[in-house]
């Protein structure tokens, strides 16, 4: 029978607390800038100039059918060169950097997708009568149509928030120590892997698991 | 951005790789084997789980429903690497016997595809099983009734009635997970299995030519994406429901 040795962990807890706050770090930076380039690239999406609709297409395909693995590996090879071509060599946090744009712009594509089907289930005798109170298209979107849709989505929203906050345990690849990260090298170096793993397997379920309960009960909510 | 396109060495493919398997064309062909045999594999078994699984969720009463709800919570709520390391790291040391021999009987290549192909076909029952449950509560609760009416027990029910529609109309969203699976693989790096982004990482380690590599690969994966959407266009149209809008709900 397997002998567990949780002994590492209590020592261990302040830099996993580190670590998460780098999670939640990352998290909160790839939400933000991908709700709002997602929204961007969503209207061009459904814009009228079909530059503008083919070129965010081209985006969100592109980004979509790559690994995040892929992704994350380019923008770690793509940053560094053109950080030091802009800006020399600074003090920065160079995997850091590389792993907010990573996520940034690959979540774009993601919440793109679910922003412009929030568009689309908005009536269109909407747009009609934001139009014929005399408003511009840009302001019927922005005072009409995001507005309904934007309330529409946010279990989906949401959701996809708890993704995010799954798949930034793959800035594993390039070396960052978020969470997942320090858990496993804190298993690493005292030799008790499996324990520090299943560790992680627990918070990342219990955090995870409230979190979609929580949508639940406010998507009922949003319906009725 | 002239002077970058024209400084990439597109000849490097040509030459021989450092593990002596041939050029870095081959090492990279040798890659996408991996994946496709990983994913195919993976998606076999979540296939099979997950239909299972889902149907367990549209049974009557409590006991079975709930232990499929367990199942997809489970599995939904663990980072997919964090499910990888822990059949590859976790399980073999922890299941008595059976770990040992895990251990010890395979080569470390199999040991990789085996933990790949599980960790990926078990996670991806998750969503499978979603998708099967929502399938069959589709379409409405008289079938259910009519089935058993005309005195059919429950399995036949299902094997029948219900499963040749319900899966006919999931096509299209077990085609996107079918697409995922194929991304998700490239998780079983991390591991050391030798699938294309392993093999992407490989390449550019030992030939410093980071781009060609990387452009090789992204593109290999956007062919298999338009492959596997092509096909199951072709599918879509073969299977599409009389009366239903392009066969999806």
């Amino acid at each position: 029978m397997y002998q567990f040795d949780w002994s590492s962990i209590p020592g261990a807890l302040p830099y996993l607390w580190q670590g998460m706050l780098r999670t939640l770090q990352i998290t909160g930076v790839a939400v933000v800038v991908g709700i709002v380039l997602g929204t961007l690239i969503a209207v061009a999406r459904l814009s009228k100039s079909s530059i503008l609709s083919n070129l965010a297409a081209l985006y969100v395909s592109g980004f979509r059918s790559v690994p995040l693995v892929m992704v994350l590996l380019w923008f770690y090879l793509l940053v560094p060169q053109i950080i030091s071509s802009l800006f020399g060599q600074p003090g920065l946090d160079i995997r850091l950097l590389s792993a907010f744009v990573a996520f940034a712009l690959f979540e774009a594509s993601y919440y793109a997708e679910i922003i412009r089907a929030g568009i689309q289930s908005v009536s269109s005798g909407q747009v009609s009568a934001g139009l014929a109170l005399g408003m511009t298209s840009g302001q019927t979107m922005r005072l009409i149509v995001l507005p309904q849709a934007f309330r529409r989505m946010i279990p989906l929203l949401l959701t996809q928030a708890i993704i995010l906050f799954q798949d930034t345990s793959l800035v594993y690849v390039i070396g960052l120590a978020e969470f997942f990260g320090v858990a496993y090298n804190t298993g690493n170096r005292d030799g008790t892997l499996v324990e520090l793993l299943l560790f992680a397997g627990i918070v990342y379920f219990v955090i995870c698991f409230a979190a979609s309960m929580i949508v639940r009960s406010l998507q009922k909510k949003l319906v009725s | 951005m002239v002077s970058f396109v024209a400084g990439l060495d597109w000849n490097i493919f040509f030459q021989p790789a450092f593990d002596g398997s041939g050029t870095y064309l081959r090492f990279l062909l040798i890659g996408l084997a991996w994946t496709i045999l990983l994913s195919v594999t993976a998606w076999i078994l979540a296939f099979v789980i997950g239909s299972i699984v889902g149907v367990l969720r549209t049974f009557p009463g409590r006991l079975l429903p709930g232990l499929g709800a367990v199942y997809v919570e489970l599995f939904r709520n663990v980072p997919l690497l964090v499910q990888l390391f822990l059949w590859y790291f976790v399980l073999p040391e922890i299941i008595p016997g059976l770990g040992t021999w895990f251990k010890q009987a395979l080569n470390p290549l199999l040991q990789q595809f085996v933990s790949g192909v599980l960790c990926l076909g078990f996670f991806t029952a998750a969503r499978v099983a979603e998708q099967v449950r929502s399938g069959i509560n589709s379409l409405g609760r008289g079938q259910r009734g009519a089935g058993l009416a005309l005195g059919l027990n429950l399995p036949q029910v299902y094997q029948l009635i219900l499963l040749p529609v319900a899966y006919r109309i999931i096509i299209p969203p077990l085609t996107s997970e079918f697409l995922n699976i194929i991304k998700n693989s490239a998780v079983a790096s991390t591991i050391g299995l030798a699938e294309l982004s392993r093999q992407a990482q490989q390449l550019g380690e030992f030939t410093a030519h980071w781009y060609e590599s990387f452009i090789a690969v992204t593109l290999l994966y956007g062919i298999i994406n338009v492959t596997v959407m092509i096909v199951s266009q072709f599918v879509e149209r073969v299977t599409r429901l009389p009366g239903y809008l392009g066969g999806r709900k």
